[in-house]
């Protein structure tokens, strides 16, 4: 099963006429994924990487029949293309774009709630790597070699960090079953909570990977979820113990500006609710081998 | 990013909200005139940074004659302010805003964010005003009163008139403050703030409301859609570093330690950062790379790094999804033949291209050191930092 991407999972790729779009998609090909076609408003019509063009989301559902999208589309345009796509029918979007203004995410989300919950399309990003479930297929750009399959659920806001984790795990024999990047922005369409919810749901996942940061009220409201409602266990890693207060480091949303958001009460907040934190970035993987009682923590 | 004071007063005043009259000086003499231009007895002379707390640290005084507004903006001017928000450095004091002083009965907090748990824009309001919000929030938290904003409605006319009459305000006033609140509503949206704050906002004794101090901040994804917004940047409230790191295209930010750092994404930034601590060092910077970087990337990255002084060793760390590990490597060799590199330089590489990145580190003969892990290179930095340094 996997979450919200598998090997039947038909895409659609907003923006696949650019070069970046292109490169990702030849990508996402080589790998498996089922990349039906592109949509460039202008360019319907056109073929790109042996797929149709479309000029409309609309389109390319209609013909295609494709249920998520991917989107390589610049910042002033982004938010659009995310309305367009969940108004298309569009169960997925991955949007990968960085530097989408807050407030126009702000209006997506809006617009998103207009729509009765089986029709409401799940969006994912912005400003994240995007998805994959290793073996099966991804949509983002991320490199899908590092990653083994297997059972466990990855879900971070970082791209590199999210590697980082994968890779720590692979070395050591744990295999991912999807990996989710959620994004660094402070307005993002699918918080821990969204994503940890379909981890405890998949019956191909028996543990989660969360990795967090600065910033935001997202990891307590998932460490209240992990505390109430999970029965699979989650070990977690925060990144920012060593950032300055009031300072955005990098990622829009990491800033420290309101009580509970630095590293340290998110790490304290993960903790109280049965969640293991990783002490150090490098102990990501050895965390999630003794939280499934592996002899490899030895 | 943010701007001065009397630019936010200039922008709100433009969408209608009532601010005392000013202007703006940038000499002791061209400070006394604007008293003069402005008439009355009394004048407020306060130094324009980008920080708050400025009263506390002698920024800002009421002035009774045009002698006392020339001498104490000749003694302002050029200093250096540090404020509780400043670093220990502070922030250079280069131009005056000299405004007729207000009469004032009552001070009250407003403030409009964009609230991360709503993902809506709030409104936080209090009958105490002149605080800092973090102290209000903790020494009296139940002055504040809140609201959040239905984007797709806009501030309805009842949410203001309820935050008025929770604050205790007499009806006619409750109408001003309603009108005052939309303004600066509409400010915030129309102009992709992310922050807008009046503090205080105050009651006059004839009843009429005024933001007496007003602070705003935008939204830097959104700056293209507001050129004149873009323009009101000034680099002289910046640290020189990161204001040249941004003209580069790096996300830059200095901090206190000698390990310099260059990684790739936000997260992997932060989280070496983390590991250099536990490995008993400081980090000198935040660096993110971003994605795609060239050799040329690398090398700014490099310059920007080594334009602290007080870095001893750089730390390259890379995970290469979007980028690519031979790019990398090349940009560091660049950097020593074009920077001149004499610190030592520790290099991971991992991710897409690494066999060919870490072939063209080997074979350059130049006396970087190799990391496999993030542990091993955090260690390995920390350890090659000079010992007198490190014994310090």
């Amino acid at each position: 099963m996997a979450i919200l991407i598998t090997e039947d999972t038909k895409v659609v790729v907003q923006g696949l006429s650019g070069r970046i779009g292109q490169f990702h998609a030849q990508e996402m090909i080589e790998y498996g994924t089922k990349v039906v076609a592109g949509v460039t408003p202008g360019k319907g019509g056109s073929t790109v990487l042996n797929r149709p063009v479309f000029n409309t989301v609309r389109e390319a559902v209609e013909q295609t029949g494709a249920e998520a999208s991917l989107l390589f589309v610049p910042p002033p345009f982004a938010a659009d293309a995310m309305m367009e796509a969940a108004d298309a029918g569009i169960k997925t979007a991955v949007c990968v774009t960085d530097g989408i203004p807050a407030q126009d995410m702000m209006r997506v989300k809006r617009f998103l709630r207009r729509y009765p919950r089986d029709r409401k399309m799940r969006l994912i990003g912005p400003n994240c790597a995007g998805i994959i479930s290793p073996g099966k297929g991804f949509m983002g750009i991320m490199p899908p070699h590092i990653y083994m399959p297997g059972r466990i659920g990855i879900v971070g806001r970082s791209g590199t960090l999210g590697y980082e984790a994968a890779s720590q795990m692979k070395a050591l024999g744990i295999g991912i079953s999807s990996s989710i990047g959620i994004g660094g922005d402070p307005i993002n369409g699918s918080s821990f909570k969204d994503i940890l919810e379909l981890f405890e749901n998949d019956p191909e996942t028996d543990a989660v990977m969360m990795i967090g940061e600065i910033g935001g009220p997202q990891e307590a409201e998932a460490a209240a979820y992990v505390r109430d409602h999970m029965t699979k266990p989650v070990a977690a890693y925060i990144a920012g113990l060593a950032a300055p207060k009031g300072r955005q480091m990098g990622h829009a949303g990491a800033i420290i500006s309101a009580f509970g958001e630095s590293a340290q009460e998110k790490v304290e907040i993960l903790s109280s609710a049965g969640i293991t934190v990783a002490p150090n970035p490098s102990a990501m993987g050895r965390t999630m081998a003794e939280v499934l009682g592996m002899k490899a923590a030895a | 990013m943010d701007i001065h004071e009397h630019q936010a007063k200039e922008i709100l005043k433009s969408f209608g909200v009532p601010v005392p009259r000013g202007g703006l000086a940038y000499s002791p003499e061209q400070a006394a005139y604007r008293a003069r231009e402005l008439g009355g007895n009394a004048w407020v002379v306060k130094a324009q940074i980008h920080s708050g707390g400025r009263g506390e640290v002698g920024g800002v005084k009421v002035c009774k004659s045009e002698q006392e507004v020339a001498d104490f903006a000749r003694g302002l001017l050029g200093q250096q302010l540090v404020t509780k928000q400043t670093d220990a450095n502070g922030k250079g004091v280069f131009r005056l805003w000299v405004e007729e002083a207000s009469d004032i009965a009552q001070e009250l907090y407003l403030g409009f964010v964009l609230d991360r748990k709503t993902e809506r824009i709030m409104i936080v309001a209090s009958g105490h005003g002149g605080m800092e919000i973090e102290d209000l929030a903790e020494e009296d938290p139940d002055s504040l009163v809140r609201s959040v904003v239905d984007p797709a409605v806009g501030l309805a006319l009842y949410q203001a008139r309820e935050l008025g009459f929770r604050l205790g305000l007499e009806p006619k006033q409750v109408d001003q403050f309603s009108t005052f609140l939309r303004a600066c509503y509409r400010a915030y949206r129309d102009l992709d703030a992310m922050m807008v704050e009046i503090n205080p906002l105050v009651i006059t004794g004839s009843g009429d409301l005024v933001a007496l101090d007003a602070k705003m901040s935008f939204d830097s994804n959104a700056l293209y859609k507001h050129p004149a917004i873009a323009s009101l940047r000034d680099p002289s409230q910046e640290d020189p570093r990161e204001a040249t790191a941004y003209d580069n295209g790096l996300a830059y930010v200095g901090l206190d330690g000698d390990i310099g750092c260059i990684i790739n994404g936000a997260g992997l930034a932060m989280a070496s950062m983390d590991m250099i601590q536990l490995a008993g060092g400081e980090p000198a910077n935040f660096l993110d790379i971003g994605g795609g970087a060239s050799p040329e990337r690398v090398c700014q990255a490099f310059r920007t790094v080594l334009s602290d002084r007080n870095v001893a060793v750089i730390l390259v760390n890379i995970f290469a999804g979007i980028n690519r590990c031979d790019w990398i490597a090349k940009g560091v060799i660049q950097a020593y033949k074009e920077v001149g590199i004499e610190l030592p330089v520790v290099v991971r590489l991992s991710g897409t291209n690494v066999e060919e990145g870490q072939k063209i580190i080997r074979e350059s003969g130049l006396p970087i050191i190799s990391a496999d892990t993030l542990e091993e290179a955090a260690e390995k930095a920390v350890a090659a930092r000079p010992q007198t340094i490190a014994a310090e």
